[in-house]
Protein backbone atom coordinates (compact mmCIF):
# COMPACT_ATOMS: atom_id res chain seq x y z
CA UNK A 1 0.00 0.00 0.00
CA UNK A 2 1.24 3.47 -0.79
CA UNK A 3 0.21 6.93 -1.89
CA UNK A 4 0.71 7.80 -5.57
CA UNK A 5 1.16 11.42 -6.56
CA UNK A 6 0.72 12.59 -10.15
CA UNK A 7 3.21 15.33 -10.98
CA UNK A 8 2.70 17.55 -14.04
CA UNK A 9 5.82 18.98 -15.65
CA UNK A 10 6.23 21.66 -18.29
CA UNK A 11 9.45 22.61 -20.12
CA UNK A 12 11.43 20.52 -17.67
CA UNK A 13 10.03 22.16 -14.54
CA UNK A 14 7.61 20.62 -12.06
CA UNK A 15 4.53 22.88 -11.98
CA UNK A 16 3.96 24.78 -8.76
CA UNK A 17 0.56 23.14 -8.30
CA UNK A 18 2.27 19.75 -8.57
CA UNK A 19 4.78 20.66 -5.85
CA UNK A 20 1.74 21.34 -3.66
CA UNK A 21 0.23 18.01 -4.70
CA UNK A 22 3.50 16.24 -3.86
CA UNK A 23 3.49 17.79 -0.38
CA UNK A 24 -0.15 16.84 0.07
CA UNK A 25 0.56 13.24 -0.97
CA UNK A 26 3.59 12.97 1.32
CA UNK A 27 1.51 14.20 4.25
CA UNK A 28 -1.27 11.72 3.48
CA UNK A 29 1.35 8.96 3.29
CA UNK A 30 2.62 9.96 6.71
CA UNK A 31 -0.93 9.86 8.13
CA UNK A 32 -1.37 6.35 6.72
CA UNK A 33 2.07 5.16 7.80
CA UNK A 34 3.37 4.59 4.29
CA UNK A 35 5.49 6.30 1.62
CA UNK A 36 4.61 8.50 -1.33
CA UNK A 37 5.68 7.68 -4.88
CA UNK A 38 5.23 10.11 -7.76
CA UNK A 39 4.49 9.40 -11.40
CA UNK A 40 5.57 12.27 -13.64
CA UNK A 41 3.88 13.37 -16.87
CA UNK A 42 4.89 16.05 -19.37
CA UNK A 43 8.35 17.30 -20.22
CA UNK A 44 10.58 16.66 -17.19
CA UNK A 45 14.26 16.56 -16.28
CA UNK A 46 15.72 13.91 -14.01
CA UNK A 47 17.24 16.54 -11.70
CA UNK A 48 13.92 18.29 -11.16
CA UNK A 49 12.15 15.00 -10.51
CA UNK A 50 14.82 13.93 -8.01
CA UNK A 51 14.28 17.27 -6.24
CA UNK A 52 10.74 16.11 -5.35
CA UNK A 53 12.47 14.56 -2.34
CA UNK A 54 12.20 18.06 -0.90
CA UNK A 55 8.43 17.60 -0.81
CA UNK A 56 8.73 14.19 0.84
CA UNK A 57 8.51 11.95 -2.25
CA UNK A 58 10.74 8.86 -2.03
CA UNK A 59 10.50 7.56 -5.59
CA UNK A 60 9.51 9.01 -8.97
CA UNK A 61 8.34 6.92 -11.93
CA UNK A 62 8.89 8.50 -15.32
CA UNK A 63 8.24 7.39 -18.89
CA UNK A 64 10.40 9.35 -21.34
CA UNK A 65 8.17 8.40 -24.32
CA UNK A 66 8.19 11.63 -26.45
CA UNK A 67 4.46 11.45 -27.23
CA UNK A 68 3.75 11.90 -23.49
CA UNK A 69 5.23 15.42 -23.43
CA UNK A 70 1.85 16.90 -24.33
CA UNK A 71 -1.37 16.06 -22.54
CA UNK A 72 -3.13 12.97 -23.92
CA UNK A 73 -6.02 11.87 -21.72
CA UNK A 74 -6.09 8.24 -22.87
CA UNK A 75 -2.36 7.59 -22.56
CA UNK A 76 -1.95 9.49 -19.29
CA UNK A 77 -4.81 7.51 -17.77
CA UNK A 78 -3.25 4.20 -18.75
CA UNK A 79 0.21 5.19 -17.53
CA UNK A 80 -1.04 6.40 -14.15
CA UNK A 81 -3.32 3.38 -13.71
CA UNK A 82 -0.32 1.10 -14.34
CA UNK A 83 1.74 3.06 -11.80
CA UNK A 84 -1.10 2.82 -9.27
CA UNK A 85 -1.23 -0.95 -9.70
CA UNK A 86 2.56 -1.34 -9.52
CA UNK A 87 2.67 0.66 -6.29
CA UNK A 88 -0.59 -0.85 -4.96
CA UNK A 89 -1.69 2.70 -4.32
CA UNK A 90 -4.75 3.15 -2.11
CA UNK A 91 -4.71 6.93 -2.43
CA UNK A 92 -3.90 8.80 -5.63
CA UNK A 93 -3.37 12.55 -5.50
CA UNK A 94 -3.40 14.89 -8.51
CA UNK A 95 -3.74 18.60 -9.21
CA UNK A 96 -7.25 19.91 -9.76
CA UNK A 97 -6.09 21.18 -13.14
CA UNK A 98 -7.70 20.57 -16.52
CA UNK A 99 -5.15 17.80 -16.98
CA UNK A 100 -5.27 16.32 -13.47
CA UNK A 101 -9.03 16.32 -13.07
CA UNK A 102 -9.62 15.02 -16.62
CA UNK A 103 -7.35 12.07 -15.97
CA UNK A 104 -8.73 11.63 -12.44
CA UNK A 105 -12.28 11.10 -13.68
CA UNK A 106 -11.24 8.33 -16.11
CA UNK A 107 -8.99 6.76 -13.49
CA UNK A 108 -11.84 6.65 -10.96
CA UNK A 109 -13.77 4.32 -13.26
CA UNK A 110 -10.78 2.25 -14.31
CA UNK A 111 -9.51 1.71 -10.75
CA UNK A 112 -13.01 1.54 -9.19
CA UNK A 113 -12.02 4.39 -6.91
CA UNK A 114 -13.99 7.16 -5.19
CA UNK A 115 -13.04 10.57 -6.54
CA UNK A 116 -13.13 14.02 -4.97
CA UNK A 117 -12.09 17.05 -7.03
CA UNK A 118 -11.49 20.66 -5.93
CA UNK A 119 -10.17 19.48 -2.53
CA UNK A 120 -8.85 22.23 -0.23
CA UNK A 121 -7.56 20.45 2.90
CA UNK A 122 -5.80 17.30 4.04
CA UNK A 123 -8.19 14.36 4.61
CA UNK A 124 -9.64 13.40 7.98
CA UNK A 125 -9.50 9.72 8.78
CA UNK A 126 -11.33 9.53 12.14
CA UNK A 127 -13.62 6.60 12.89
CA UNK A 128 -12.66 4.61 9.80
CA UNK A 129 -14.15 7.29 7.50
CA UNK A 130 -12.08 9.04 4.88
CA UNK A 131 -13.38 12.59 4.50
CA UNK A 132 -12.09 15.52 2.47
CA UNK A 133 -13.21 19.13 2.28
CA UNK A 134 -13.91 20.41 -1.23
CA UNK A 135 -15.14 23.65 -2.76
CA UNK A 136 -18.73 23.60 -4.03
CA UNK A 137 -21.30 26.03 -5.42
CA UNK A 138 -18.57 27.74 -7.41
CA UNK A 139 -16.71 29.01 -4.38
CA UNK A 140 -19.83 29.99 -2.42
CA UNK A 141 -19.56 26.97 -0.05
CA UNK A 142 -17.57 23.93 1.01
CA UNK A 143 -18.63 20.31 1.35
CA UNK A 144 -17.11 17.61 3.53
CA UNK A 145 -17.27 14.52 1.33
CA UNK A 146 -16.84 10.93 2.48
CA UNK A 147 -15.12 8.62 0.00
CA UNK A 148 -16.40 5.09 0.41
CA UNK A 149 -14.28 3.17 -2.12
CA UNK A 150 -11.33 1.02 -1.18
CA UNK A 151 -9.23 3.29 -3.40
CA UNK A 152 -9.46 7.05 -3.28
CA UNK A 153 -8.50 9.73 -5.80
CA UNK A 154 -8.08 13.31 -4.64
CA UNK A 155 -7.66 16.31 -6.95
CA UNK A 156 -6.20 19.17 -4.89
CA UNK A 157 -7.16 22.76 -5.67
CA UNK A 158 -4.24 25.03 -6.44
CA UNK A 159 -2.84 27.17 -3.66
CA UNK A 160 -4.77 25.27 -0.95
CA UNK A 161 -1.73 23.51 0.48
CA UNK A 162 1.69 25.02 0.86
CA UNK A 163 4.51 23.18 -0.92
CA UNK A 164 6.95 22.03 1.77
CA UNK A 165 10.72 22.10 1.46
CA UNK A 166 12.39 19.52 3.66
CA UNK A 167 15.86 20.41 2.49
CA UNK A 168 18.44 18.18 0.93
CA UNK A 169 16.32 15.08 0.32
CA UNK A 170 16.28 13.57 -3.15
CA UNK A 171 13.89 11.07 -4.65
CA UNK A 172 14.99 8.07 -6.62
CA UNK A 173 13.98 8.41 -10.28
CA UNK A 174 13.01 5.16 -12.03
CA UNK A 175 12.19 4.70 -15.64
CA UNK A 176 8.72 3.26 -16.01
CA UNK A 177 6.49 2.35 -18.88
CA UNK A 178 2.99 1.08 -19.50
CA UNK A 179 2.00 -0.95 -22.56
CA UNK A 180 0.79 2.04 -24.55
CA UNK A 181 -0.82 1.39 -27.92
CA UNK A 182 -1.81 3.81 -30.69
CA UNK A 183 -5.41 3.67 -29.46
CA UNK A 184 -4.27 5.30 -26.20
CA UNK A 185 -3.16 8.31 -28.25
CA UNK A 186 -6.57 8.82 -29.93
CA UNK A 187 -6.86 12.27 -28.33
CA UNK A 188 -3.22 13.27 -28.87
CA UNK A 189 -2.99 16.94 -29.88
CA UNK A 190 -2.24 17.84 -33.49
CA UNK A 191 -0.95 21.15 -32.26
CA UNK A 192 -0.30 22.90 -28.94
CA UNK A 193 -0.72 26.67 -28.74
CA UNK A 194 0.44 28.45 -25.61
CA UNK A 195 -0.79 31.92 -24.68
CA UNK A 196 1.40 34.95 -24.53
CA UNK A 197 1.32 35.80 -20.87
CA UNK A 198 2.24 39.28 -19.72
CA UNK A 199 5.28 38.68 -17.54
CA UNK A 200 4.93 34.94 -18.06
CA UNK A 201 2.65 34.36 -15.08
CA UNK A 202 -0.29 32.04 -15.65
CA UNK A 203 -3.51 33.08 -13.97
CA UNK A 204 -4.45 29.62 -12.64
CA UNK A 205 -1.00 29.20 -11.05
CA UNK A 206 -0.60 32.76 -9.78
CA UNK A 207 0.05 33.76 -6.14
CA UNK A 208 -1.05 37.31 -6.84
CA UNK A 209 -3.68 38.58 -9.25
CA UNK A 210 -4.55 42.10 -10.41
CA UNK A 211 -7.98 42.18 -11.97
CA UNK A 212 -9.92 44.87 -13.84
CA UNK A 213 -13.61 45.48 -14.41
CA UNK A 214 -15.77 47.83 -16.42
CA UNK A 215 -14.52 50.67 -14.23
CA UNK A 216 -11.32 50.53 -16.31
CA UNK A 217 -13.42 52.09 -19.11
CA UNK A 218 -11.67 50.36 -22.02
CA UNK A 219 -8.91 47.98 -23.11
CA UNK A 220 -6.60 50.93 -23.84
CA UNK A 221 -6.32 51.55 -20.08
CA UNK A 222 -5.18 48.01 -19.27
CA UNK A 223 -1.54 49.11 -19.09
CA UNK A 224 -2.39 50.43 -15.61
CA UNK A 225 -3.40 46.90 -14.54
CA UNK A 226 -0.41 45.36 -16.31
CA UNK A 227 2.08 47.81 -14.77
CA UNK A 228 0.95 46.99 -11.24
CA UNK A 229 0.84 43.26 -12.04
CA UNK A 230 4.36 43.40 -13.44
CA UNK A 231 5.71 45.28 -10.42
CA UNK A 232 4.10 42.73 -8.07
CA UNK A 233 4.91 39.65 -10.14
CA UNK A 234 1.16 39.06 -10.47
CA UNK A 235 -1.06 37.66 -13.20
CA UNK A 236 -3.79 39.78 -14.77
CA UNK A 237 -7.49 38.92 -14.79
CA UNK A 238 -10.85 40.52 -15.52
CA UNK A 239 -14.57 40.38 -14.75
CA UNK A 240 -17.19 38.75 -16.99
CA UNK A 241 -18.51 41.97 -18.60
CA UNK A 242 -14.96 42.80 -19.66
CA UNK A 243 -14.41 39.47 -21.41
CA UNK A 244 -17.96 39.56 -22.84
CA UNK A 245 -17.14 42.77 -24.74
CA UNK A 246 -13.72 41.38 -25.74
CA UNK A 247 -11.63 43.95 -23.90
CA UNK A 248 -9.74 40.94 -22.57
CA UNK A 249 -9.57 37.26 -23.61
CA UNK A 250 -12.05 34.88 -21.99
CA UNK A 251 -9.30 32.86 -20.27
CA UNK A 252 -8.76 35.87 -18.00
CA UNK A 253 -12.41 35.89 -16.90
CA UNK A 254 -12.66 35.15 -13.20
CA UNK A 255 -16.02 34.23 -11.70
CA UNK A 256 -18.71 31.61 -11.41
CA UNK A 257 -18.74 30.80 -15.13
CA UNK A 258 -15.09 31.65 -15.69
CA UNK A 259 -12.20 30.40 -13.68
CA UNK A 260 -12.01 30.25 -9.92
CA UNK A 261 -8.79 31.55 -8.41
CA UNK A 262 -7.42 31.30 -4.89
CA UNK A 263 -4.28 33.45 -4.80
CA UNK A 264 -2.70 34.95 -1.69
CA UNK A 265 -3.54 38.42 -2.99
CA UNK A 266 -6.39 39.50 -5.28
CA UNK A 267 -6.58 43.18 -6.24
CA UNK A 268 -9.89 44.16 -7.87
CA UNK A 269 -9.85 47.44 -9.80
CA UNK A 270 -13.12 48.96 -10.92
CA UNK A 271 -15.10 45.77 -10.27
CA UNK A 272 -18.36 46.25 -8.38
CA UNK A 273 -18.45 42.72 -6.99
CA UNK A 274 -21.48 40.91 -8.40
CA UNK A 275 -22.22 37.65 -6.57
CA UNK A 276 -21.01 35.65 -9.60
CA UNK A 277 -17.65 37.40 -9.56
CA UNK A 278 -17.24 37.00 -5.78
CA UNK A 279 -17.83 33.26 -6.20
CA UNK A 280 -14.71 33.05 -8.32
CA UNK A 281 -12.41 34.92 -5.91
CA UNK A 282 -13.64 34.50 -2.36
CA UNK A 283 -11.15 31.80 -1.45
CA UNK A 284 -8.33 34.32 -2.05
CA UNK A 285 -6.40 34.90 1.17
CA UNK A 286 -6.33 38.71 0.98
CA UNK A 287 -8.71 40.76 -1.18
CA UNK A 288 -8.08 44.42 -2.03
CA UNK A 289 -10.82 46.45 -3.67
CA UNK A 290 -10.31 49.77 -5.46
CA UNK A 291 -13.54 51.42 -6.56
CA UNK A 292 -14.81 54.98 -6.70
CA UNK A 293 -18.24 53.88 -5.48
CA UNK A 294 -18.15 53.46 -1.67
CA UNK A 295 -21.36 51.40 -1.93
CA UNK A 296 -19.81 48.77 -4.26
CA UNK A 297 -20.75 45.35 -2.81
CA UNK A 298 -17.17 44.13 -3.27
CA UNK A 299 -16.03 46.18 -0.23
CA UNK A 300 -18.05 43.81 2.01
CA UNK A 301 -15.89 40.90 0.81
CA UNK A 302 -12.61 42.81 0.99
CA UNK A 303 -9.79 42.93 3.54
CA UNK A 304 -8.43 46.26 2.33
CA UNK A 305 -10.15 48.92 0.29
CA UNK A 306 -9.51 52.25 -1.35
CA UNK A 307 -12.47 54.41 -2.29
CA UNK A 308 -11.07 56.32 -5.23
CA UNK A 309 -10.49 56.65 -8.93
CA UNK A 310 -8.57 53.68 -10.34
CA UNK A 311 -6.82 55.98 -12.83
CA UNK A 312 -5.25 57.92 -9.97
CA UNK A 313 -4.81 55.10 -7.48
CA UNK A 314 -3.19 52.44 -9.70
CA UNK A 315 -0.11 54.47 -10.73
CA UNK A 316 0.47 55.35 -7.06
CA UNK A 317 0.34 51.68 -6.08
CA UNK A 318 2.72 50.69 -8.87
CA UNK A 319 5.12 53.42 -7.77
CA UNK A 320 4.88 52.30 -4.11
CA UNK A 321 5.66 48.70 -5.06
CA UNK A 322 8.72 49.81 -7.04
CA UNK A 323 9.90 51.84 -4.05
CA UNK A 324 9.71 48.75 -1.83
CA UNK A 325 12.54 47.27 -3.84
CA UNK B 1 -25.48 12.34 -36.54
CA UNK B 2 -27.03 11.50 -33.17
CA UNK B 3 -26.12 14.04 -30.49
CA UNK B 4 -26.76 13.48 -26.80
CA UNK B 5 -26.56 16.59 -24.63
CA UNK B 6 -26.51 16.09 -20.86
CA UNK B 7 -27.95 18.91 -18.79
CA UNK B 8 -27.98 19.62 -15.06
CA UNK B 9 -30.60 21.53 -13.13
CA UNK B 10 -28.75 24.06 -10.95
CA UNK B 11 -29.52 27.10 -8.78
CA UNK B 12 -29.46 30.36 -10.75
CA UNK B 13 -26.04 32.08 -10.63
CA UNK B 14 -27.40 34.92 -8.46
CA UNK B 15 -28.55 32.50 -5.73
CA UNK B 16 -27.43 33.13 -2.18
CA UNK B 17 -26.41 29.66 -1.02
CA UNK B 18 -27.95 28.30 2.22
CA UNK B 19 -28.34 24.79 3.62
CA UNK B 20 -30.90 22.75 5.54
CA UNK B 21 -30.52 23.03 9.37
CA UNK B 22 -28.47 19.81 9.55
CA UNK B 23 -26.15 21.21 6.82
CA UNK B 24 -26.55 18.03 4.80
CA UNK B 25 -28.48 19.42 1.85
CA UNK B 26 -28.79 22.56 -0.21
CA UNK B 27 -31.82 24.59 0.82
CA UNK B 28 -33.98 24.76 -2.33
CA UNK B 29 -36.66 26.97 -0.76
CA UNK B 30 -37.37 29.99 -2.94
CA UNK B 31 -34.53 29.20 -5.34
CA UNK B 32 -34.88 29.58 -9.11
CA UNK B 33 -33.34 26.63 -10.98
CA UNK B 34 -31.83 26.99 -14.44
CA UNK B 35 -30.06 24.86 -17.02
CA UNK B 36 -26.42 24.72 -15.92
CA UNK B 37 -24.80 27.64 -17.81
CA UNK B 38 -21.93 25.47 -19.10
CA UNK B 39 -24.43 22.95 -20.50
CA UNK B 40 -26.00 25.70 -22.60
CA UNK B 41 -22.83 25.79 -24.71
CA UNK B 42 -23.11 22.04 -25.32
CA UNK B 43 -26.80 22.31 -26.21
CA UNK B 44 -26.50 25.22 -28.61
CA UNK B 45 -23.40 23.81 -30.32
CA UNK B 46 -25.11 20.43 -30.85
CA UNK B 47 -28.09 22.18 -32.44
CA UNK B 48 -25.81 24.29 -34.67
CA UNK B 49 -23.89 21.20 -35.82
CA UNK B 50 -27.07 19.29 -36.53
CA UNK B 51 -28.38 22.22 -38.58
CA UNK B 52 -25.11 22.43 -40.51
CA UNK B 53 -25.25 18.72 -41.27
CA UNK B 54 -28.86 19.03 -42.40
CA UNK B 55 -29.82 15.79 -40.66
CA UNK B 56 -29.57 14.05 -37.34
CA UNK B 57 -31.09 14.53 -33.91
CA UNK B 58 -30.28 16.26 -30.64
CA UNK B 59 -31.51 14.50 -27.52
CA UNK B 60 -31.21 16.05 -24.08
CA UNK B 61 -30.71 13.87 -21.04
CA UNK B 62 -31.17 14.91 -17.44
CA UNK B 63 -30.78 12.87 -14.29
CA UNK B 64 -33.33 14.37 -11.95
CA UNK B 65 -36.71 14.15 -10.32
CA UNK B 66 -39.92 15.53 -11.86
CA UNK B 67 -39.12 19.10 -10.72
CA UNK B 68 -36.42 19.38 -13.42
CA UNK B 69 -38.95 19.07 -16.26
CA UNK B 70 -39.44 22.83 -16.79
CA UNK B 71 -35.75 23.13 -17.67
CA UNK B 72 -35.87 20.03 -19.88
CA UNK B 73 -38.78 21.66 -21.74
CA UNK B 74 -36.67 24.81 -22.01
CA UNK B 75 -33.91 22.79 -23.69
CA UNK B 76 -36.51 21.41 -26.12
CA UNK B 77 -37.69 24.98 -26.76
CA UNK B 78 -34.12 26.03 -27.55
CA UNK B 79 -34.08 23.36 -30.26
CA UNK B 80 -33.46 19.82 -28.98
CA UNK B 81 -35.65 17.19 -30.67
CA UNK B 82 -36.49 14.95 -27.74
CA UNK B 83 -35.53 14.31 -24.14
CA UNK B 84 -34.82 11.59 -21.63
CA UNK B 85 -35.23 12.11 -17.90
CA UNK B 86 -33.65 9.49 -15.67
CA UNK B 87 -35.99 9.58 -12.71
CA UNK B 88 -33.61 9.86 -9.76
CA UNK B 89 -31.88 12.51 -7.70
CA UNK B 90 -28.32 12.98 -9.04
CA UNK B 91 -26.50 11.51 -6.04
CA UNK B 92 -22.93 12.03 -7.25
CA UNK B 93 -20.86 12.14 -10.43
CA UNK B 94 -20.39 8.34 -10.53
CA UNK B 95 -24.12 7.75 -10.24
CA UNK B 96 -24.90 10.28 -12.99
CA UNK B 97 -22.14 8.97 -15.28
CA UNK B 98 -23.54 5.45 -15.11
CA UNK B 99 -26.97 6.68 -16.21
CA UNK B 100 -25.55 8.68 -19.12
CA UNK B 101 -23.30 5.83 -20.28
CA UNK B 102 -26.15 3.32 -20.13
CA UNK B 103 -28.67 5.41 -22.06
CA UNK B 104 -26.05 6.72 -24.50
CA UNK B 105 -25.14 3.16 -25.40
CA UNK B 106 -28.74 2.03 -25.60
CA UNK B 107 -29.63 4.92 -27.94
CA UNK B 108 -26.49 4.59 -30.08
CA UNK B 109 -25.48 8.24 -29.65
CA UNK B 110 -22.35 9.27 -31.52
CA UNK B 111 -21.48 12.62 -29.96
CA UNK B 112 -22.02 13.09 -26.22
CA UNK B 113 -21.76 16.67 -25.04
CA UNK B 114 -22.13 18.33 -21.67
CA UNK B 115 -20.94 21.44 -19.87
CA UNK B 116 -17.47 21.62 -18.39
CA UNK B 117 -18.91 21.11 -14.91
CA UNK B 118 -22.07 21.94 -12.98
CA UNK B 119 -21.99 25.26 -11.13
CA UNK B 120 -23.35 23.62 -7.96
CA UNK B 121 -21.19 20.55 -7.42
CA UNK B 122 -18.23 21.72 -9.61
CA UNK B 123 -17.06 18.16 -10.05
CA UNK B 124 -15.58 18.25 -13.57
CA UNK B 125 -15.86 14.44 -13.43
CA UNK B 126 -18.87 13.16 -15.37
CA UNK B 127 -17.38 13.52 -18.88
CA UNK B 128 -14.31 11.41 -18.05
CA UNK B 129 -16.35 8.76 -16.27
CA UNK B 130 -18.76 8.45 -19.21
CA UNK B 131 -15.86 8.23 -21.68
CA UNK B 132 -14.19 5.55 -19.61
CA UNK B 133 -17.41 3.56 -19.14
CA UNK B 134 -18.00 3.59 -22.90
CA UNK B 135 -14.33 3.14 -23.79
CA UNK B 136 -14.28 6.25 -26.02
CA UNK B 137 -12.12 9.42 -26.00
CA UNK B 138 -12.96 12.41 -23.81
CA UNK B 139 -12.00 15.97 -24.64
CA UNK B 140 -12.36 18.27 -21.63
CA UNK B 141 -12.77 21.17 -21.38
CA UNK B 142 -13.44 22.02 -25.02
CA UNK B 143 -13.55 25.64 -26.17
CA UNK B 144 -14.30 24.88 -29.80
CA UNK B 145 -15.93 21.99 -31.63
CA UNK B 146 -16.25 21.49 -35.39
CA UNK B 147 -17.34 18.36 -37.24
CA UNK B 148 -16.41 17.17 -40.68
CA UNK B 149 -18.08 13.88 -41.47
CA UNK B 150 -17.28 11.55 -38.60
CA UNK B 151 -14.28 13.55 -37.40
CA UNK B 152 -14.37 16.28 -34.81
CA UNK B 153 -11.76 19.00 -34.37
CA UNK B 154 -11.71 20.44 -30.89
CA UNK B 155 -9.75 22.99 -28.91
CA UNK B 156 -8.99 21.63 -25.48
CA UNK B 157 -8.01 24.17 -22.84
CA UNK B 158 -4.92 23.31 -20.82
CA UNK B 159 -3.31 25.53 -18.20
CA UNK B 160 -1.75 28.42 -20.10
CA UNK B 161 -2.87 27.40 -23.57
CA UNK B 162 -4.77 25.00 -25.72
CA UNK B 163 -4.38 21.79 -27.67
CA UNK B 164 -5.94 21.15 -31.07
CA UNK B 165 -7.34 17.63 -30.92
CA UNK B 166 -8.94 15.52 -33.64
CA UNK B 167 -11.09 12.56 -32.66
CA UNK B 168 -13.48 10.30 -34.53
CA UNK B 169 -17.01 9.78 -33.22
CA UNK B 170 -18.09 8.38 -30.85
CA UNK B 171 -16.55 10.69 -28.28
CA UNK B 172 -17.41 12.78 -25.22
CA UNK B 173 -16.67 16.50 -24.90
CA UNK B 174 -17.29 18.87 -22.02
CA UNK B 175 -17.95 22.36 -23.29
CA UNK B 176 -17.23 25.92 -22.25
CA UNK B 177 -17.00 29.37 -23.80
CA UNK B 178 -16.23 30.62 -26.38
CA UNK B 179 -17.68 27.61 -28.18
CA UNK B 180 -20.83 29.41 -29.29
CA UNK B 181 -23.36 32.03 -28.28
CA UNK B 182 -25.95 30.10 -26.23
CA UNK B 183 -29.42 30.44 -27.71
CA UNK B 184 -32.54 31.42 -25.84
CA UNK B 185 -35.96 29.97 -26.65
CA UNK B 186 -38.20 31.83 -29.11
CA UNK B 187 -41.99 31.75 -29.10
CA UNK B 188 -42.23 29.09 -31.80
CA UNK B 189 -39.73 26.94 -29.92
CA UNK B 190 -41.72 27.26 -26.70
CA UNK B 191 -44.93 26.21 -28.49
CA UNK B 192 -43.39 23.17 -30.22
CA UNK B 193 -41.50 22.09 -27.08
CA UNK B 194 -44.79 21.18 -25.39
CA UNK B 195 -45.40 18.31 -27.76
CA UNK B 196 -41.84 17.03 -28.21
CA UNK B 197 -41.23 13.56 -26.71
CA UNK B 198 -39.92 13.48 -23.12
CA UNK B 199 -39.28 9.92 -22.03
CA UNK B 200 -38.98 9.11 -18.32
CA UNK B 201 -36.78 6.12 -17.54
CA UNK B 202 -35.56 4.45 -14.36
CA UNK B 203 -32.07 4.64 -12.91
CA UNK B 204 -29.61 1.79 -13.48
CA UNK B 205 -26.28 0.65 -12.09
CA UNK B 206 -24.65 1.04 -8.71
CA UNK B 207 -25.27 3.76 -6.15
CA UNK B 208 -22.98 6.65 -5.33
CA UNK B 209 -19.24 6.37 -4.56
CA UNK B 210 -19.17 9.50 -2.41
CA UNK B 211 -21.49 11.19 0.07
CA UNK B 212 -21.68 14.72 1.43
CA UNK B 213 -21.26 14.59 5.21
CA UNK B 214 -21.74 18.31 5.70
CA UNK B 215 -21.86 21.63 3.84
CA UNK B 216 -20.27 24.78 5.18
CA UNK B 217 -20.27 28.42 4.19
CA UNK B 218 -16.92 30.20 3.90
CA UNK B 219 -15.82 32.13 7.00
CA UNK B 220 -17.02 35.72 7.05
CA UNK B 221 -14.53 38.50 6.38
CA UNK B 222 -13.49 40.60 9.40
CA UNK B 223 -14.48 43.83 7.68
CA UNK B 224 -12.66 46.04 5.26
CA UNK B 225 -9.80 48.33 6.30
CA UNK B 226 -10.07 51.50 4.23
CA UNK B 227 -7.04 53.44 3.08
CA UNK B 228 -7.28 57.06 1.95
CA UNK B 229 -6.95 57.37 -1.85
CA UNK B 230 -4.60 60.33 -1.49
CA UNK B 231 -2.24 58.11 0.46
CA UNK B 232 -2.68 54.97 -1.65
CA UNK B 233 0.95 53.87 -1.26
CA UNK B 234 0.15 53.09 2.39
CA UNK B 235 -1.76 50.03 1.12
CA UNK B 236 1.40 48.48 -0.27
CA UNK B 237 3.11 48.85 3.12
CA UNK B 238 0.17 47.15 4.83
CA UNK B 239 0.24 44.31 2.32
CA UNK B 240 3.91 43.75 3.07
CA UNK B 241 4.06 44.35 6.83
CA UNK B 242 0.59 43.45 8.08
CA UNK B 243 -0.92 40.97 5.60
CA UNK B 244 2.54 39.69 4.57
CA UNK B 245 1.44 38.77 1.06
CA UNK B 246 3.99 40.75 -0.97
Amino acid sequence: MSVLVVVECDKGEVKKSSLEVASYGAQVAQMLGTTATAVAVGEATEANLAALGEQGITKVLFDAEPRLKDFVNGAYTKLIAAAADKEQAKVIVLANSNIGASVGSRLAVRLKASLATNVVELPKTDGGQFTVKRGAFSGKAFADVTLSGDRKIIAVKKNSIEAQHNGGQTAQVESFTAQLSDADFADAPKQVIMQDQAGGILLPEADKVVSGGRGMKGPENWHLIEDLAKALGAATACSKPVSDVDWRPHHEHVGQTGITVSPNLYIACGISGAIQHLAGVNSSKVIVVINKDPEAPFFKAADYGIVGDVFEVLPKLTQAVKELG
Amino acid sequence: MKFLVCISNVPDTTTKITFTPDNKEFNKAGVQFVINPWDEYALTRAIELKEAQGSGTVTVLNVGEADTEPNIRKALAIGADDAIRVNAAPKDAWFVAQQIAHYAKEGGYEVILMGKESIDYNGFQVHGMVGELLGIPTVAPAMKLDMSGNTATLEREIEGGKEIVEVAAPFVASCQQPMCEPRIPNMRGIMTARTKPLKVVEAVGEGAATAVAEYQLPPKKQGVKLIDAANAGELIKLLRNEAKVI
